[in-house]
């Protein structure tokens, strides 16, 4: 009877008879108990951005506004202006005056990054932030350039968990330039404030070693 | 006449008109709740059996995630679209919302059936019984009224004015009216055996496991009610009129905000009262299981009755649960199969065997007389059912001479 089968199935799916949960827990941040767990984010998630600095504090954006013409939700916003000679904020001629990046409507396809020569803008592990009106969900320069620290500036809707703010730019050191295995493990990218230069990935058959085998649900 | 309660015959003071109005009140307000429980626990067990989590976030184990809904559908814009027939609009949702109530308020939900009491109970000093109303006309206010929520589910399709809807109440009207024959003549059936409409007469009439009209009636009928009643309820296989994969929203794609929730609630209402139905008709509502002299005691004393209502609604419940985990939504034309083709008919010569049974036992015929009768009445049965399946089966090959899918 491959109906009552039927039945069988979804009746032994209740923890009570031994089914699985595959789902995790998501508490949101609203309270900090045990069940408030995370589970660690993928070396390559698209989270919210970061503008990154050279180790001696420069500003790594030229105003080139490359991100902003190359961003298909068209929610990127630059000016350049001329750096000052006595005091310039980046190396080079002209700096990012004005940037800003508005997620009520970027879409986080991390193009962008992937336009941007400099390696400036990065996208963090973050992707819980909720405002809750629309100039907090308008980031200026002020929130996105990270602080002298090298770390992000953490807003007070963000959910920021411990270590989050290491990985700001693993997308820059995930994939070897060009797609060509010769570059593997090869350094391409200039410092990071307070990170100094990032190691390079492990190269592909290392990396497939290590990764955690997809759970199967056993019965 | 008008009222067989205890409550109301002779004498009727303003005590007992405080009565009814508690009991109002109580019920009102329990199956609102309830409706709220429902949900969640639908939620949770329908999670279970998707290997999820189901909510979990507000109030213990997400009791309160049902309020938290509501709360947000009731605080949300309510839009009237453009071509919407305004008036009927706004009406359809009560329509849905309000039999719903209503057909609750036949169900014997507890009492005291024990030694002849008849489920009379003595509240502040009044005999009386614990349901709203027990009308003589009984289930059949409840057929009535369960008839009625079509109109809500048809009229709301047919106002918004847009397509999908209309769609959506298209198949409703068709489905319900198609089922609403299954489903009458499989409670036929009980009517025979208790001799009266009831709610409460039906149910004292179930003392024993032996009396239970699912024994009684031999389970057929229980089944095509069981199966009716889901098409009724537009659950799960049978919910083709909010099919969300071919028609958007189905017959509420059009509401949002607290119409939508009325809607809403008056589904899951419908669930629970369709259950407590089937208890009520088939299982003895608050009757304890007892066969013979043995009961299955339970020591909870005036809420004996309550106790086995409950256990016995939770069931159906989570039936209805397993059945939307389970079943894939049927196509349109395997519904009208199943429900004309099959259980009217199954339904009808059950209904005509069991009144045969019924008429020679009245005229007294011996055991094997009536084991005669019965066999022919089978071949009889049975051969039309032959006939019935030739019939279809020559349309159906005119229709695929034609060049019809199905």
């Amino acid at each position: 009877m491959g109906l009552l089968e039927g039945f069988a199935i979804t009746m032994r799916q209740h923890r009570l008879f031994g089914g699985k949960r595959i789902t995790n827990e998501y508490s949101g941040g609203r309270s900090r108990d045990e069940h408030d767990q995370k589970e660690a984010k993928p070396e390559r998630l698209h989270g919210r951005h970061v503008l990154n600095r050279y180790e001696d504090g420069m500003e790594k954006c030229i105003g080139c506004e490359l991100c902003a013409g190359v961003c298909p939700a068209k929610c990127i916003y630059v000016r350049g202006k001329d750096n000052d000679p006595e005091n310039p904020t980046s190396p080079g001629e002209r700096f990012g005056f004005v940037y800003e990046i508005n997620y009520l409507r970027c879409i986080h396809c991390d193009l962008c990054v992937e336009a941007c020569p400099t390696e400036a803008i990065t996208e963090s592990k973050l992707f819980e932030f909720s405002f809750t009106n629309r100039t907090d969900a308008i980031y200026t320069k002020t929130e996105l350039v990270v602080g002298d620290d090298g770390k992000p500036k953490q807003m007070p809707w963000e959910d920021w968990r411990e270590g989050d703010d290491l990985h700001t730019s693993a997308w820059m050191r995930a994939t070897a330039p060009s797609g060509s295995a010769e570059f593997e493990g090869q350094v391409g990218w200039s410092g990071e404030l307070g990170y100094g230069t990032r190691t390079p990935e492990p190269a592909q058959p290392e990396r497939d070693a290590q990764a955690k085998t997809v759970k199967a649900i056993q019965r | 006449m008008f009222a067989l309660d205890p409550l109301l015959i002779d004498n009727v003071t303003w005590g007992d008109f405080g009565v009814v109005a508690v009991k109002v009140g109580v019920s009102f307000v329990v199956l609102l709740v309830a409706t709220m429980f429902m949900v969640w626990f639908e939620r949770k067990v329908i999670a279970g059996m998707q290997n999820r989590i189901g909510p979990n976030k507000a109030g213990p184990f997400g009791l309160l995630q049902t309020l938290a809904d509501g709360t947000k559908l009731f605080f949300k814009e309510d839009l009237l679209p453009e071509k919407a027939d305004r008036f009927v609009f706004r009406l359809a949702p009560f329509l849905a919302f309000v039999p719903a109530f209503l057909a609750f308020c036949i169900i014997p939900v507890g009492g005291d059936f024990t030694d002849g009491n008849n489920g009379r109970v003595r509240l502040f000093g009044h005999d009386t019984l614990l349901q709203l109303a027990d009308p003589p006309i009984g289930m059949l206010l409840g057929l009535a009224l369960s008839s009625i929520a079509v109109y809500g589910i048809m009229l709301a399709g047919w106002s918004s004015g847009s397509k999908y809807p209309l769609l959506g109440s298209v198949r409703a009207s068709a489905q319900m009216v198609s089922y609403e024959a299954a489903l009458g003549l499989s409670v036929a059936t009980v009517f025979l055996l208790a001799g009266t409409m009831s709610t409460n007469g039906i149910v004292v009439g179930q003392e024993s496991l032996r009396n239970w009209n699912i024994v009684a009636t031999g389970v057929v009928p229980f089944i095509i009610f069981l199966l009716a009643a889901t098409a009724e309820l537009n659950r799960p296989p049978f919910d083709l009129v909010e099919a969300e994969q071919e028609l958007v929203g189905g017959f509420n794609t059009e509401y949002s905000s607290i119409r939508f929730a009325l809607f809403f609630l008056a589904e899951f209402m419908n669930t629970m009262t369709m259950s407590a139905i089937i208890v009520t008709l088939f299982l003895g509502g608050p009757q304890p299981i007892s066969v013979g002299d043995w009961t299955l005691e339970v020591p909870l004393g005036p809420f004996t009755g309550t106790f086995w209502f409950l256990l016995k609604v939770l069931i159906f419940l989570y039936v209805y649960i397993w059945f939307r985990a389970t079943l894939p939504r049927l196509r349109y034309d395997q519904l009208m199969d199943l429900g004309w083709k099959l259980l009217i008919p199954v339904a009808l010569a059950w209904f005509m065997a069991l009144a045969g049974l019924k008429v020679a036992q009245d005229a007294g015929w011996s055991g094997g007389a009536q084991a005669i009768g019965m066999v022919v009445g089978a071949v009889i049965l049975i051969g039309c059912f032959g006939l019935l399946r030739l019939a279809v089966r020559a349309s159906s090959r005119g229709r695929a001479e034609e060049g019809a899918m199905f």
